[in-house]
C-alpha cells in the first residue's frame, strides 16, 4: 500500500523550493508571536488557549492541510504529469495512501511541531494545554489532508474549495450557527483535546465518541473516494 | 535518376517572385493606449468570470452575490423596523465580510496573472505595442476595479435602501461617501497585495493559498496581539499594532479620518497623529506593491 518512490517525489513536490518557505514561515510566525506574547503578558493559560485555540488550530492547521493536501496532487492533475504516474503498474489506491502518507506527515510536521513549542514556550504546558492542543492538531492533521486530498482529485479549485470549507464554514459561520460546528474538523479535534487536557480551557461542542467516530469515517471515506476519483480521472482541461 | 533538372542552372530573367495576392495593412493603427485599455476591460471581465467557461463565472458570481445579500437583509430589517438608523455603518461593511473579500482577492489576483506566466504568453503581450509600465498598469486598475465593484456594490445597496426608508439624507450620503473613500483604499491596498504575491508564482493553487495565508494570518496575529495587549491595559500599544496587518490598516484609517468606529479590542481607534502614520503606510505599500510589481515584470518579459 505504501511505495516510496512516490513518497519521494510527493515530498520533493510540496517542499520543493518556495513551497518549503510559505509552509515554514507560518509555523515560525506563531512560535515568534508566542515569544513576544510571553514576554507582554507572562505565563497564562487562559492566553495560551486563546492563542493556541485562535490561530494555531483554527487557522494555521487547515491553511498548512489546504497547501499540504491539494499540493500533493493538485499540481500533478493540474500540469497532466500526473499520466506518467498513473501509466506506471501501480493500484491507484496505493497512489492515494502514499500521498496521504506523506501530507499527514507533511502537516503534522509543520502544524502540530510548532503548536507544541509554541505551547510550552506561552505557559509550560500548564494544565496540559500545550499537549492538548498538540493532540487536536494532529488528529485534525489526519482528517484536514485526507479531506483536502480528496478536493485535490475532484476539482481544479481545490484551493479555493478546501479555503471556503477552512475559513467560511469553520470560522465564519462555526462562530455563528451553533448546528455548522458539529459537521467541523476543528471541533472534532477539539474534542479528542478535550479528553486529554480533562479541565475546561479546551472545551468542544461535540461528544469524544461522535468526534471520533466522525474523524475516522470521513478520514477513511475521503481516501477511499480519492483513490475511486483517480481511477476515473479524466484529463480534459478547462482552462 | 540522371534527369538533370534545368531551373536553377538557366540564367537570365526565368526567376519570379509570384504576387499571391497578400496586401499590406494600411488601415489605422491602434496604438498603445488603446492596447492598454483592451488588456484593462479584457482582464476586469476576466475578473468575473465573463468571457471565460462557466465554471469560472461560479466563484467570483457566487462571491458577489453572498457580499450583497447581507446588505440587503440589514436594509430589509431597517425598512420593516422604521430604524433611524442603519444597523451598520457604511466604513464598517467591509471589515465584517472581510472573509469574502479575502476569498475573492485570493481566487481572482492568481486567475489575473499566473497563467500568463505559466503558459508563457507574458512575451507575447510585449511583443505588442504596450510596455512593461502599460501590462502592469492595466492589471492592477483591473483587480482593483474588480474589487471596487465587489466591496462598493453592497455599500450601493444599503445607500439606496436607506433612501428608500427614508433616513436622513444628508448623514446617509456623508456615510457613504466616507464608506466608498475607504473600500477604495482597501482594494488598491488588496490587489496590490494580491498581484505581487501572484505574479512570483506561476501555480495558481499555490498563489491563491499564499494571498490567503498573508491575508488571514496577519490579520488573526495582529487581533490576537491586540486583545492580549487590551487585556494588559497597555492600550497605547493597539494601534501600533494594527500596523500590520492590511484589514487593521484600513480600519484604522477610516476610524482615524472617515468618522468610522474602530473594530479594535476596547473600540481603540488611533489619534490623529497615529492616523497619518496609517495613511502613509497604507500609499507606501501600495506604491511599494506597484514598484515591486514593475520589478518583477521587468526580468518576466525579456
Amino acid at each position: 500500500m505504501y511505495d516510496p518512490t512516490v513518497a519521494r517525489l510527493t515530498y520533493r513536490a510540496l517542499l520543493g523550493r518556495r513551497r518549503a518557505l510559505i509552509l515554514g514561515a507560518l509555523p515560525l510566525l506563531l512560535i515568534v508571536i508566542s515569544v513576544v506574547v510571553r514576554a507582554l503578558a507572562g505565563a497564562d493559560d487562559q492566553t495560551a488557549a486563546d492563542l493556541l485555540g485562535g490561530l494555531a488550530l483554527a487557522t494555521m492547521v487547515p491553511i498548512i492541510g489546504v497547501i499540504a493536501g491539494t499540493g500533493a496532487i493538485g499540481p500533478e492533475i493540474d500540469d497532466g504529469s500526473v499520466v506518467y504516474l498513473l501509466s506506471k503498474p501501480l493500484k491507484r489506491p496505493t497512489i492515494i495512501f502514499t500521498k496521504l502518507i506523506v501530507a499527514i506527515a507533511v502537516t503534522m510536521v509543520f502544524s502540530a511541531l510548532p503548536t507544541l513549542i509554541a505551547g510550552f514556550i506561552l505557559n509550560g504546558n500548564g494544565q496540559q494545554i500545550a499537549v492538548a492542543y498538540t493532540v487536536a492538531a494532529l488528529v485534525s492533521s489526519i482528517a484536514y489532508a485526507a479531506l483536502f486530498l480528496l478536493l485535490g482529485t475532484v476539482s481544479r479549485h481545490a484551493v479555493v474549495f478546501g479555503l471556503v470549507y477552512a475559513l467560511v464554514w469553520e470560522a465564519l459561520f462555526g462562530s455563528l450557527v451553533p448546528g455548522a460546528r458539529t459537521l467541523s474538523v476543528q471541533q472534532w479535534s477539539l474534542a479528542v483535546a478535550h479528553k486529554v487536557a480533562g479541565g475546561d480551557l479546551v472545551t468542544s461542542d461535540v461528544g469524544l465518541t461522535t468526534a471520533t467516530v466522525f474523524l475516522v469515517v470521513v478520514t477513511v471515506l475521503a481516501t477511499w473516494y480519492a483513490g475511486q476519483k483517480l481511477r476515473s480521472l479524466t484529463l480534459a482541461g478547462e482552462e | 535518376m540522371a534527369v538533370e533538372h534545368p531551373a536553377a542552372a538557366v540564367p537570365g530573367d526565368q526567376t519570379r517572385i509570384h504576387n499571391i495576392g497578400y496586401r499590406n495593412y494600411e488601415g489605422p493603427r491602434l496604438g498603445r493606449s488603446y492596447a492598454t485599455r483592451s488588456l484593462y476591460s479584457q482582464s476586469l471581465r476576466g475578473a468575473y468570470g465573463l468571457g471565460r467557461s462557466i465554471k469560472s463565472k461560479v466563484l467570483p458570481m457566487l462571491l458577489f452575490v453572498v457580499m450583497c445579500v447581507p446588505a440587503a437583509i440589514m436594509v430589509a430589517v431597517a425598512v420593516a423596523t422604521k430604524a433611524k438608523e442603519l444597523p451598520v455603518d457604511y466604513t464598517r461593511y467591509a471589515i465584517i465580510m472581510q472573509a469574502v473579500i479575502s476569498l475573492y482577492v485570493a481566487s481572482q489576483a492568481p486567475q489575473s496573472v499566473s497563467r500568463d506566466l505559466r503558459f508563457k504568453t507574458v512575451p507575447l503581450y510585449f511583443s505588442r505595442p504596450i510596455e512593461t509600465a502599460d501590462y502592469v498598469r492595466a492589471k492592477y486598475a483591473a483587480l482593483a476595479s474588480a474589487m471596487f465593484v465587489l466591496t462598493a456594490a453592497p455599500l450601493i445597496v444599503l445607500y439606496v435602501g436607506a433612501l428608500l426608508a427614508k433616513l436622513d439624507f444628508a448623514h446617509q450620503t456623508k456615510g457613504f461617501a466616507q464608506g466608498l473613500v475607504s473600500v477604495a483604499l482597501l482594494s488598491l491596498l488588496f490587489a496590490g497585495i494580491g498581484l505581487v504575491i501572484a505574479s512570483v508564482t506561476p501555480r495558481r493553487g499555490f498563489g491563491i493559498a499564499a494571498v490567503i495565508a498573508v491575508l488571514t494570518i496577519s490579520y488573526g496575529a495582529v487581533s490576537t496581539l491586540q486583545a492580549i495587549a487590551d487585556a494588559q491595559n497597555s492600550s497605547g500599544a493597539i494601534p501600533w499594532i494594527g500596523l500590520f496587518s492590511p484589514v487593521t490598516l484600513i480600519d484604522g484609517v477610516q476610524s482615524a479620518f472617515l468618522g468610522a468606529s474602530s473594530a479594535f479590542p476596547g473600540a481603540v481607534g488611533p489619534t490623529n497623529g497615529e492616523g497619518a502614520v496609517y495613511v502613509l503606510v497604507v500609499l507606501g505599500l501600495i506604491a511599494a506593491c506597484y514598484g515591486l510589481l514593475m520589478r518583477r515584470y521587468k526580468k518576466v518579459g525579456l
